[in-house]
């Protein structure tokens, strides 16, 4: 078996001399280069599904209130899947990312014959193995024997199969010791263990797999991951719900971003998880108000970030043009003002700061009912994560002198993924071998 | 581990049913639940079968003494003690399988809301665990038959003629009772009264001839049960003073009712469960 997660290591001729030896450097691959694999024929087909909640205002789940209710049908209507269509080619490890209630999961079941859509057609080739849960249906009072032969029933196999697959399951959860222990009696981590060799053994040709990454030790995760690049290099098909985008980059040949029940985005996955992490952030309430307070002498008026076209925006991707700017006024006569920006970052570190004083591009005076606006770009070198700003003015270029000082104008999040780190520097990397 | 080459064959994804994923699918889960419920109850703890078999026989002891001893019906009717011993353990069935359905579906949340599954298999297994356990216990019921000298009769061959109607019936109120207690909870709190009605609107604890009110006698023969009971008793044991069916009815109209909600109810439960076995999961 081979593990792409591992580098791949190409010895040098063992004969060469020692210049040969240093140079070339042979290249370590950390990630096999994610090419689809060739046009297949569709395993699963989904047209114009269509799927509504009724949730009723006021539930009636019982015969007594159903008989002493008279205003029965009360109920508002929510649209979890809007005309949603796409294909997923055989072979493919196919994403499905969105926020928490964007329709994922309802899709999900939809797929796995656990809705029922209200309109539209899903069709699909091959036998389906669908993972809502691990673990599902096991029973306590069983022993793992005897679950692994229910739970492969219960995904459509025969007795006689679901037999002949435990000594696999067993052996991929190293578990073989156990077979006739009740689950009762195994620890959380045996279990999931368990849970999880079930559903990577199912044999099925279309695995459908909500959210059930990485579990167990760090030696078992490492296992899982080794089987997930087994299956996405294989004929199995996979869907996978997620909200890790690193899982999404690493293992999914296309995803497809939902929200608000439609498609927002489907193709390369690595596109997907952008839109997924801009979709996320774009939303998010930019925190508290922006303190306008400060001393009399001169207001703040209005600050902001903007993007690379002048569009106003409250998060910012990691990496982008980042520019912002502010509107200042004064009230009182101001001498020789110079104003100021510094970001912190969540951990209270102050990443960076400037300022702008004693120069031809700032006026020497301002008069009272003057404006003044002050605009910048900033080398967005941000690491992902939450950023405050401060500003101030000072006046005759001293810093003794503050007339202005406001310590949180903004509130803004930089996302993307990588997020170690205080920036994020450009890099390059390489792992060269020495010696032979 | 490679999977074998998927049939490029596209085939249309019909949604959650009652039988869905074939009927070969269908019967191995069945058993597979059943035996696995049934293990579960008589392996599952010291005394296993012997507990299952306490329940009767202590309701039994009770009855037997309550029966004879208070009201004195033991020597008006013939082989009283194994005629009751044989319907406390028939009405066993119905009780056991109709009361354990109805929140069979409900109690099986995790595997309805996230696996596909063919709903049907749910009730019906725990029918057909009532009936494992009704088959270990008429072991002890012949014994007992024998050891109370009760002629054996070609008759009693002819059970299988009551207890087919009788899982028949079953089956068709587990169905029906397990998906109306998704939508409305308080049927299974309904059922438990309706059952214990039911157990003294059929003659299991008492022959239907010691009824004095002949129009109370004929209304019961409108329960379905109750004819299936009675026959059962007419073929049991060989006592001149049982009554046929048609004189217990007091005419063929009450036997028509009977009849006729049997019908009704099978009807009824194959119908709502197919209606609302594609929406079971959202509705938990």
């Amino acid at each position: 078996m081979t593990t792409p997660a591992t580098a791949i290591v190409t010895a040098s001729s063992s004969d060469a001399g020692f210049l040969s030896r240093i140079a070339p450097p042979t290249p370590v691959t950390y990630l096999p280069p994610l090419t689809p694999p060739a046009p297949s024929p569709a395993a699963i087909e989904v047209s114009g599904v269509e799927k509504t909640f009724r949730i009723p205002t006021q539930r009636v789940d019982s015969l007594k209130e159903r008989l002493t209710t008279f205003s029965g049908g009360d109920y508002r209507e929510l649209h979890a899947l809007r005309d949603v269509s796409f294909e997923v080619e055989r072979g493919e490890f196919f994403g499905i990312v969105g926020r928490n209630g964007s329709g994922k999961s309802t899709l999900l079941k939809i797929l796995a014959s656990i809705y029922a859509a209200d309109a539209g057609r899903v069709r699909m080739a091959g036998r389906l193995a669908p993972f809502i849960e691990l673990g599902v249906g096991f029973n306590n009072e069983l022993t793992a024997r005897e679950n692994v032969e229910l739970n492969g029933v219960m995904m459509g196999l025969t007795r006689r199969d679901a037999r002949s697959r435990l000594g696999a399951v067993l052996e991929f959860a190293e578990l073989e010791e156990f077979v006739d222990l009740k689950l009762k009696n195994y620890s959380s981590g045996m279990l999931v263990r368990l849970a999880f060799s079930v559903m990577i053994q199912s044999d099925a040709e279309i695995l459908l797999i909500d959210e059930v990454l990485a579990v167990g030790d760090a030696s078992f995760q490492q296992k899982c991951a080794d089987v997930f690049y087994e299956i996405r290099d294989s004929d199995r098909t996979v869907v996978f719900v997620t909200h890790d985008m690193g899982a999404v980059e690493q293992y999914c040949h296309r995803a497809m971003l939902l929200h608000d029940g439609g498609i927002t985005a489907i193709g390369d996955a690595d596109e997907v998880a952008r839109s997924y992490l801009r979709l996320n952030f774009e939303q998010a309430p930019s925190g508290g108000e922006a303190d306008m307070g400060g001393v009399a002498d001169i207001t703040l008026s209005d600050v902001w970030l903007e993007n690379g076209e002048g569009e106003r925006i409250t998060n910012v991707e990691k990496g982008s043009e980042l520019r912002f700017g502010a509107l200042l006024e004064a009230h009182r006569p101001v001498d020789g003002p110079s104003f100021g920006f510094a970001f912190t970052n969540a951990d209270g570190v102050e990443v960076t700061g400037f300022g702008l004083g004693l120069s031809s591009e700032v006026p020497d005076r301002l008069e009272p009912g003057q404006q003044v606006r002050l605009g910048g770009e900033i080398e967005n070198r941000l690491a992902p994560g939450r950023y405050v700003a401060k500003c101030w003015v000072h006046r005759e270029h001293n810093f003794a002198k503050l007339v202005l000082h406001s310590p949180h104008v903004l509130d803004f999040v930089v996302y993307g993924k990588d997020g170690a780190g205080v920036v994020a520097l450009d890099h390059e990397i390489k792992a060269t071998v020495v010696g032979s | 581990m490679n999977a074998e080459p998927a049939s490029a064959e596209l085939y249309e994804v019909k949604g959650p049913s009652a039988v869905g994923g074939g009927w070969h699918r269908f019967f191995e889960l069945l058993w597979l639940m059943s035996v696995t419920e049934f293990k579960k109850t008589f392996f599952g703890t010291v005394l296993g079968y012997v507990w299952s078999l306490m329940r009767p026989l202590l309701l039994f002891a009770v009855l037997l003494l309550v029966f004879t001893q208070v009201f004195k019906l033991g020597s008006e009717v013939a082989h009283y003690e194994v005629l009751l011993l044989f319907n406390i353990v028939l009405f066993g069935l119905f009780l056991e399988g109709t009361s354990g359905a109805v929140g069979s579906v409900v109690g099986q949340e995790g595997i309805v809301r996230k696996t596909q599954f063919p709903r049907l298999v749910i009730p019906l297994s725990v029918v057909l665990t009532a009936l494992f356990t009704l088959g270990l216990n008429m072991i002890i019921v012949v014994i007992f038959m024998l050891a109370f000298g009760a002629p054996p009769l070609w008759t009693w061959l002819l059970f299988p003629l009551i207890l087919v109607p009788l899982l028949v019936l079953v089956c068709a109120l587990s169905m029906l009772l397990s998906a109306l207690n998704v939508r409305f909870r308080d049927v299974a709190i309904i059922w438990t009264v309706v059952a214990t009605a039911l157990n003294y609107a059929t003659p299991v604890i008492y022959p239907l001839q010691i009824i004095q009110n002949e129009a109370l006698k004929h209304a019961l023969m409108a329960n379905p049960l109750a004819p299936l009971f009675q026959q059962a008793h007419l073929w049991l044991i060989n006592d001149p003073k049982t009554e046929s069916l048609i004189t217990a009815a007091g005419g063929p109209l009450p036997l028509i009712a009977a009849a006729l909600i049997y019908v009704g109810i099978c009807v009824a439960g194959v119908w709502v469960f197919n209606r609302e076995a594609p929406r079971i999961a959202e509705q938990l």
